[in-house]
């Protein structure tokens, strides 16, 4: 189950945003399927009365009152790290090609 | 590696208040010590400017005959995944070479706002994905034990930074054990709190279920002044808990005497070396000295803590990482010519190889197909590894055994395989898991002169009774 294939580390190099050389899509190959071989041990605990755990504080729906408000922070300091704005936009790439 | 050059927090506090020394004197005294410690690579930069200002601000209000705080002119060193204004913050990461962050960490202005200084960041493995800083993207912090060896991590700078005492405490993340871990390897006091008692407001996310802050310091009380000043609810974080009604620094009632504590037999397997072996049962003497009635328990689950981990840890990772695209802040490539072909460049040359991997086990792990049998079950396994505590928890007061199954490694031993790397938070990344307190305290040194961890586990959001008890084990350790 856990031994991936180069095509395997090519799919998830494509999901996660990442191009990898050919030296990192061999290493990336033995090493992920040794990490997965190792959390294999999973599979052998009898899970089926469990409940998963997302969280452990218990709290639930978190919210605050849907007010404006003023952030100690202004648009520009927001920006101040945007490789690229415009009229107070971010500017991206096209997105078609 | 020789005297004390910081007295305890609240006595700096103190002698600023009163005038017999400057907060100016202390965060300069600070950089001298930076300085002259250049050799190890704790400090990734130095806040300089904004640190003296603010040290001239706090010497004004001194001169005005104002109140300055419970640590007012207390120098202090961040982990740089903390956010901080008057500097950049990187995470140690290509990724975010020269941020600079609009706002400040919750926890950082809280510290301010009783009078600490930030006075550096300190280095880690980029994005606290390690166990040595040997992921930094910049550098490898030494162990000031034996510049041979790693200081551990991934808050090994703020470890190393402290045991050197550049600054008398420092700031830390712990997802897996990046407190506790790199605290034993440098001979000082790591705290871990209980999961929300510290705001993770403006600190880089890694894992968020079990992201906690804690401080890295030279004794409990300074650790617990630190808390004090920092826990409770923040409107900015939602998973935020509230804080004890008691003060954490108000610790006399806790006292070890008729008190049960289990030693941990999982984490006191027949490999351990036998130095650690041998500083656990000296604290365990020390232990029943006090009054306490030690017995040996199993949690028969913690071997599956490790597997259950690398399945939620890289699962929240690829999540949080997503957010570096380059479009609104970090790096960008400069080769893209499309949106996507900006992400996937900007990732692949920003990122490095540890948080690569982190990325793709969570995407695989989080993939239809597999979500059941890798996210949902390891899920489902720490429901019962949270059972299991709680189960101990009924019977014994404070859980114990060492912090990590070796003293400090080599520079080099583990890099070549991630497996063996990620095996060094074995003892530790149970308490992230379960959200339980745990601390590290420094219990002898192996013969090497390297440091030995003890860690103590207490119930989910006993941390003042944690810190009780750990005040009493190092005053008996001593």
């Amino acid at each position: 189950m856990a031994k991936l294939t180069q095509e395997d580390i090519l799919h998830l190099a494509k999901l996660s945003r990442l191009e990898l050389s050919e030296d990192e899509i061999v290493q990336f190959q033995q090493e992920i399927s040794t990490i997965l071989s190792y959390v294999e041990e999973l599979q052998s605990v009898d899970v089926s009365k469990l409940t998963p755990t997302t969280q452990v504080t218990g709290l639930r729906s978190v919210t605050r009152p849907d007010e404006i408000r003023q952030l100690p922070y202004s648009q520009t300091e927001l920006f101040m790290n945007t490789p690229e704005t415009e009229n107070g936009y971010i500017k991206v790439k096209r997105v078609l090609s | 590696m020789s005297g004390a050059k910081w007295k305890p927090l609240d006595v700096i506090a103190q002698d600023v208040q009163s005038g017999k020394v400057t907060a100016k004197e202390l965060v300069e005294a600070s950089f001298g010590y930076i300085e002259q410690a250049k050799e190890y690579k704790a400090i990734i930069s130095v806040c300089r400017e904004r640190a003296l200002d603010r040290a001239k601000e706090i010497d004004a209000r001194q001169q005005q005959g104002e109140r300055l705080g419970r640590l007012a002119g207390v120098p202090f060193i961040a982990k740089d995944n903390f956010l901080t204004l008057g500097g950049a913050t990187t995470a140690a990461s290509n990724i975010l070479n020269n941020f600079n962050a609009p706002y400040q960490a919750t926890v950082i202005d809280r510290l301010e706002a009783e009078g600490a200084i930030c006075v550096a960041k300190a280095n880690l493995d980029a994005f606290a994905h390690g166990s040595s800083t040997e992921n930094s993207d910049w550098f490898t912090t030494k162990n000031p034990h034996d510049k041979s060896r790693v200081p551990g991590g991934s808050s090994g700078g703020s470890a190393a930074a402290v045991a050197l005492e550049l600054a008398p405490f420092a700031l830390g993340t712990d997802t897996g054990g990046s407190i506790r871990q790199p605290a034993a390897f440098c001979g000082i006091v790591g705290l871990k709190p209980s999961y929300g008692l510290l705001s993770r407001n403006g600190v880089i996310a890694m894992a968020s279920s079990t992201d906690v802050i804690g401080p890295l310091a030279r004794s409990v009380a300074d650790a617990a002044l630190v808390v004090d000043v920092a826990a409770g609810k923040d409107e900015w974080d939602g998973t935020t808990i509230d804080r004890a009604a008691e003060p954490y620094t108000k610790l006399e009632e806790f006292s070890l005497s008729g008190k049960k504590v289990a030693l941990i037999s999982e984490y006191f397997p027949e490999s351990l070396p036998t130095e650690i072996k041998d500083a656990t049962k000296q604290a365990i003497e020390k232990m029943t000295a006090l009054g306490a009635t030690i017995e040996e328990i199993s949690l028969p689950s913690l071997p599956l803590s490790l597997a259950c981990y690398y399945v939620i840890g890289p699962a929240e990772i690829s999540s949080n990482l997503a957010r570096y695209d380059g479009q609104r802040y970090g790096h960008v490539s400069s080769e893209a010519e499309s949106l996507e072909e900006a992400y996937t460049k900007s990732r692949s040359e920003g990122f490095g190889s540890e948080a690569k991997r982190r990325i793709m086990i969570g995407t695989y792990v989080l993939s239809s197909g597999f979500y059941d049998a890798y996210y949902r079950r390891a899920q489902q396994v720490r429901t019962k590894l949270i059972n299991e505590f709680n189960q101990a928890f009924e019977e014994y007061d404070l859980l114990i055994g060492p912090t990590a199954p070796t003293t400090a490694f080599k520079i080099g031993e583990n890099t070549k395989d991630p497996m063996q790397m990620y095996l060094s938070d074995v003892m530790t990344v149970a308490a992230n898991l379960t959200g339980v307190p745990a601390i590290s305290l420094p219990s002898g040194t192996a013969e090497d002169k390297l440091p030995i961890g003890l860690q103590l586990i207490a119930p989910q959001n006993h941390d003042r009774k944690l810190l009780g008890y750990a005040k009493e084990i190092e005053e008996a350790l001593k």
